[in-house]
């Protein structure tokens, strides 16, 4: 492959409101097995993308952990590899990242060390596929500076959490509005871009100097009318969870036999870190009914229309509907919960009701866990 | 310089015969157990888990299944710049070569290789038995006892006693004597086919013994080291340990993992079991589903009923169909309709629909009923059982079979059916 990866992974985001208080918005656990960065690392991996790295920067504890080795996504570790860069204290520097070009600033060496021509960069907060080998075909095929992937989004989403952009004919991008407060295009960006890699290194030194720190902002809004950039449309599944509502609704999706196929049975396949958790495990008096279960569980009640994250125990005469169970979640006999998302790591006590009404309803329980 | 305490070397070559189909292509430390895992998984795991970081693989039957799960030992930790997991199959020498012609035997042709790590004890092991050890434990035992070799046994009823090795020993565990398989017998502590030996006592006692045919533990090297007079002792462990060496044991300890509390926990968070996993999704169950006194494998898609089973990773159960009491392995798939009774079968098995097996009346198996009994149907990896098809008790299929081989669809109890070809 003749590009390297970059993750954005630093953020946080309001609109994820209590789940994002334990974690990066990358280290959110998506569709019961995964998180949701390894989407993008997978893709990377499928494309033969062999040396990425990945930027992290709030509450990257959760993240890091996932990341302890580039094998699990099949990363190499002489020819490439995964690099974790937090923001360092350097002579020359003592910031955050102050934004998503101010990180790709502060490890602009690991970019100029790189000998790969180009540069796809990726946010870790998306559940989609994608080659990006054929993304990089496109991008030179058009003899674009950068390439936006962007997708046009079904009516009724929120466009004005996006950036939204318009293109003329040939697919150039004429208009980019970033988080319009009133959107005039339904076609959003996905947050995944390609770029040559010096060409890349020579904006982000310009943005230096000029103290500008955001990439959208500074280069891709700034640069749209003296650069070539295009777009790519994508067609596909693609979904960002970055709001309660979307990582809920992402999560559900996992019900619907065609998403299932493409993500779990298709070519290629997503990894992620294994956990080496047992089967799971129904005792009599589990019953499910059209839901996922993840390993390590351990069922004694009704689950409907549910997506049950790893390593959970749910108790007897315990009812769920409706809602996303994240790991390792242990709830207690005679529980009712409905429309909710139980954080990680919840303790529910015995006899709890909790409904979401008129809303998904953010569950965080941290009692005492009492284990044989 | 290599240092290394104590060495495992794990005895993986043995087929198994009496396990029938499920090792026709596979040893029998690959055969898959409890879902997602396969034997060998359970001693492995043991030796990480217990600090043992060196072990030597021995191979030779039908290594292909275990070379490929075990790779460089990733998933249990053992890729390690000094010892880690080796696989050892037997090799061509200048003189004198041979396969491994019995327990002692392989361990003798790999000298080499345990002298590389300079231990001081080397840990024996077969790769057969379901259970979690700590073999640290053990070596202090061993230590404490200042003993050249240790031998872990475990209480067994008396009357069951004379189908195991037994051990005789004196108030201080230290045996005196020992008689394989006796008519009456003396003790009830029977041998586990798990030793610590000094290194020094087993070199010297393999290259003494070198020329015996057929160089085995149980039968000559541990009664050589009796005769010398070196001491040996008998270390007893009372957890659960199952030898799964025939189809029916295979099945009853499958059968004890969906116990409410299972007396073999592999829930317990300290003493992990890992294994190579492939498919990571999570399992669904759909509207119509009922799971249960299940345990089920990643990526498994239930449109069916389920009861009482062990099902594996990446299988699929029609709509309709009903699964009692059995086991299924990876990656099969159950057509819509089917009614499957006590089964076991393995992996990349097709089923068509409405098929029914494990019905009719008992009789006992017309090629090998020592192999196919207690009423199991069991089916081969990678067979193929055509549509609307009766299969009896105590049968065995393995291939890709048609309808044509079913006489009016149906295969009475105690049939076999091997067909060559495979999907």
């Amino acid at each position: 492959m003749r590009a390297i990866g970059i993750v954005l992974a630093g953020g946080n985001n309001h609109r994820m409101k209590e789940l994002s208080q334990k974690r990066a918005i990358c280290a959110m656990p998506v569709a019961g097995s995964y998180r949701s960065i390894d989407f993008t690392l997978s893709n990377m991996s499928n494309s033969h993308i062999q040396k990425v790295a990945v930027f992290t920067q709030y509450n990257s504890r959760s993240l890091n952990e996932h990341l302890s080795s580039s094998k699990w996504w099949d990363f190499g570790r002489k020819q490439g590899g995964l690099y974790v860069f937090t923001p360092a204290v350097t002579v020359n520097n003592s910031n955050w990242y102050r934004g998503t070009a101010d990180a790709i600033a502060q490890n602009l060496t690991w970019l100029k060390n790189s000998h790969e021509p180009y540069v796809v960069i990726a946010s870790g907060d998306c559940v989609y596929k994608m080659d990006f080998n054929k993304l990089l075909e496109y991008h030179i095929d058009k003899k674009a500076d950068i390439t936006v992937v962007c997708r046009d989004m079904e009516p009724g989403t929120e466009i004005e959490r996006f950036g939204t952009m318009k293109m003329n004919e040939e697919y150039r991008i004429t208009e980019f509005e970033e988080k319009p407060l009133q959107a005039k295009s339904n076609t959003v960006s996905c947050g995944i871009y390609v770029i040559r890699r010096r060409n890349l290194i020579e904006m982000i030194e310009k943005c230096v100097e000029e103290e500008r720190y955001d990439f959208v902002r500074d280069i891709l809004i700034r640069y749209k009318d003296m650069k070539r950039i295009y777009a790519y449309k994508i067609k596909e599944y693609w979904r960002n969870i970055a709001s309660v509502e979307d990582y809920y609704g992402t999560n559900m999706d996992f019900l619907k036999p065609e998403v299932r196929d493409y993500f779990f049975k298709q070519y290629p396949d997503i990894y992620s870190k294994v956990d080496d958790l047992p089967p799971a495990k129904y005792n009599p008096g589990a019953d499910i009914r059209n839901s996922l279960i993840s390993s390590g569980c351990i069922v004694n009640g009704v689950v409907e229309n549910s997506v049950i994250f790893k390593k959970s125990y749910i108790g007897n005469n315990c009812v769920i509907k409706n809602s996303v169970i994240l790991n390792d979640v242990y709830i207690g006999d005679n529980t009712y919960i409905e429309n909710c998302i139980v954080e990680s790591r919840d303790t529910i006590r015995a006899g709890s009701r909790f409904v979401g009404e008129g809303g998904i309803r953010i569950v965080v329980e941290k009692n005492e866990r009492y284990v044989m | 310089m290599i240092k290394k305490e104590m060495i495992a070397m794990l005895l993986a070559g043995g087929q198994g015969s009496r396990l029938g189909v499920l090792t026709s292509k596979v040893a029998k430390p690959a055969v898959a157990f409890g879902g997602k895992y396969r034997i060998i998984d359970f001693p492995l795991s043991n030796c990480i888990n217990s600090g043992v970081d060196t072990v030597g693989v021995l191979t030779q039957y039908q290594p292909l299944r275990l070379n490929t799960h075990i790779g460089i030992g990733i998933p249990w930790d053992l890729d390690r710049n000094i010892g880690g997991v080796t696989v050892l199959p037997p090799y061509e020498k200048s003189a004198n070569s041979e396969w491994y012609t019995g327990t002692a035997n392989a361990i003798f042709q790999n000298l080499d290789y345990m002298e590389s790590f300079n231990p001081e004890y080397v840990l024996i092991l077969s790769g057969d038995h379901i259970y979690k050890m700590d073999y640290e434990v053990m070596l202090d035992f061993h230590k404490a006892n200042e003993a050249e070799v240790t031998i872990a046994v475990m209480p067994v009823p008396m009357e069951e006693a004379s189908r195991f090795g037994i051990m005789i020993t004196d108030e201080n565990r230290r045996i005196t004597d020992f008689e394989e398989k006796p008519e009456h017998p003396r003790s009830n502590l029977a041998s586990m086919g798990i030793y610590i030996f000094n290194w020094k006592t087993l070199k010297e006692a393999l290259l003494t013994m070198a020329d015996q045919p057929a160089l085995d533990f149980g039968k000559h090297v541990i009664p050589y080291c009796h005769e010398k007079g070196a001491p040996l002792y008998a270390y007893e462990f009372n957890g659960y340990w199952k030898d799964v060496g025939t189809l029916s044991s295979y099945w009853e300890a499958n059968m004890e993992l969906i116990d409410i509390v299972p007396e073999f926990n592999l829930y317990e968070e300290y003493w992990k079991i890992y294994t190579k996993s492939d498919i990571l999704p999570p399992q669904y169950m759909s509207w119509d589903s009922v799971v249960s006194r299940c345990i089920i494998g990643e990526g498994t898609n239930i449109y069916g009923k389920v009861y009482n089973s062990v099902v594996g990773c990446g299988v699929t159960i029609g709509e309709g169909v009903v699964v009692r009491d059995s086991i299924i392995m990876n990656n099969v798939v159950i057509g819509a309709g089917c009614e499957i009774n006590k089964a076991i079968i393995a992996e990349n098995v097709l089923i068509g629909k409405g098929v029914k097996l494990g019905v009719g009346d008992e009789a006992e198996n017309d090629t090998a009923p020592h192999i196919y009994n207690h009423g199991l149907v069991t089916v081969g990896e990678k067979s193929v059982i055509p549509d609307n098809v009766s299969v009896g008790k105590n049968t065995v299929i393995a291939g890709v079979t048609t309808a044509a081989d079913y006489a009016d669809a149906y295969l009475a109890s105690g049939k076999t059916l091997i067909k060559a070809e495979e999907r």
